[in-house]
């Protein structure tokens, strides 16, 4: 639910990065945070455990820039991935604008996958949204790692409304900004309508 | 159904504003915030200095939002007010209406007592602008009313434009 301020003549809208843990979420926004010019980008925030496991989540607002006249900003999140964290990837989905799936192309982590895949599912549908509504990017990450599942074969499971899909290797940045700009202009786009 | 997009006009705009100063006058505070549950920032007054409204705005609708949670475990519908106590500075969080989240940041100059009695009246004023903003968000989404959304003419060129320098 993108936030329109018509006396600020601003814009903000909220995407979220899910996915299993460990499949490069926060990696994801640490690339887009180095790579943005600092007068473009607020503060990385990461709620993490000792070890750097999300715990609640990871956010960094943008500004984009100026359409028509209004400011546009994203605020990403990512959500914590691991299992037992369900309670708080809820928390995270509610209000989200467009939804960014990464995936992690391992294939000791194809069921994984899935079974996020259907995690956020269901979490849409508890905060009133829906999958197949909703501006949606799946990143196939981790591409560069030896045992990963061919890119047709993971498309097959886990495409499944002719969403956009990227490969990706988010720690040295191919197709992260790719992933971030197909989501953007799909919420954009929504707004327009 | 999802709520419809938040849309806010000057005129609710400039309304909230002046009931979060009078908020901050009234209170002794130091900052009085106001955030949407979604952690969108809708207005701000006081000292802001050097704060990152940005993170405060994300923070405290998180921070909500996992005693939100936590209310739900115990059979509680939400826990409205939330209370953080630091050595100089105290934060005072209360839920207004469905969608809004009130912050006043105060000091020694104030007192717990005087924050609380002064934001339960400003609550009342604030949820009824809300109704408002959100009476005219839902005749927009229902159509009843024209909405030239500022978005209408967008193009491709104008989104590649946003990304234009990475």
């Amino acid at each position: 639910m993108a936030f329109i301020n018509h006396s600020a003549k601003e814009i903000n809208c909220k995407l979220v990065y899910y996915g299993p843990g460990l499949c490069g979420k926060t990696t994801n926004l640490q690339y887009i945070y180095n790579k943005t010019n600092p007068d473009l980008k607020g503060k990385m925030i990461s709620l993490a455990t000792e070890t750097d496991r999300t715990l609640y989540f990871d956010f960094l607002p943008l500004n984009l820039g100026t359409i028509h006249g209004f400011k546009v900003r994203f605020q990403l999140y990512t959500v914590p991935g691991q299992v037992f964290y369900n309670a708080s990837r809820k928390l995270i989905l509610k209000g989200a604008d467009g939804v960014v799936f990464v995936a992690d192309s391992q294939d000791a982590r194809y069921e994984a996958n899935i079974e996020s895949m259907v995690n956020l599912r269901e979490n849409l549908e508890e905060n009133n949204l829906k999958l197949e509504a909703i501006p949606y990017v799946l990143q196939l990450n981790k591409r560069d790692l030896p045992n990963v599942t061919p890119v047709d074969e993971l498309t097959e499971a886990l495409r499944f409304k002719g969403e956009p899909v990227f490969e990706s290797v988010a720690t040295v940045g191919t197709g992260v900004f790719e992933t971030l700009k197909s989501c953007a202009k799909q919420v954009l786009n929504k707004l327009g309508r | 159904m999802p709520l419809p997009d938040f849309v806010m006009y000057d005129e609710e705009y400039q309304r909230i504003k002046a009931v979060a100063t009078r908020l901050k006058d009234d209170a002794n505070a130091k900052i009085v915030f106001l955030v949407d549950k979604n952690g969108q920032q809708i207005a701000a007054c006081g000292d802001l200095g050097s704060i990152d409204t940005t993170s405060l705005a994300s923070l405290t609708a998180g921070n909500v939002a996992a005693t939100d949670g936590l209310a739900k475990l115990i059979g509680e519908k939400e826990f409205s007010i939330l209370f953080h106590e630091g050595e100089k500075d105290n934060l005072h969080i209360s839920i207004v209406g469905k969608r809004g989240i009130l912050v006043v940041i105060f000091d020694n100059r104030s007192t717990l007592g005087l924050v609380r009695l002064r934001v339960k009246k400003t609550s009342a004023e604030l949820e009824r602008i809300f109704d408002v903003i959100e009476e005219k968000a839902k005749h927009q989404f229902e159509g009843e009313k024209e909405y030239e959304s500022p978005f209408a003419e967008i193009t491709e060129n104008d989104i590649d434009k946003l990304f234009g320098d990475d």
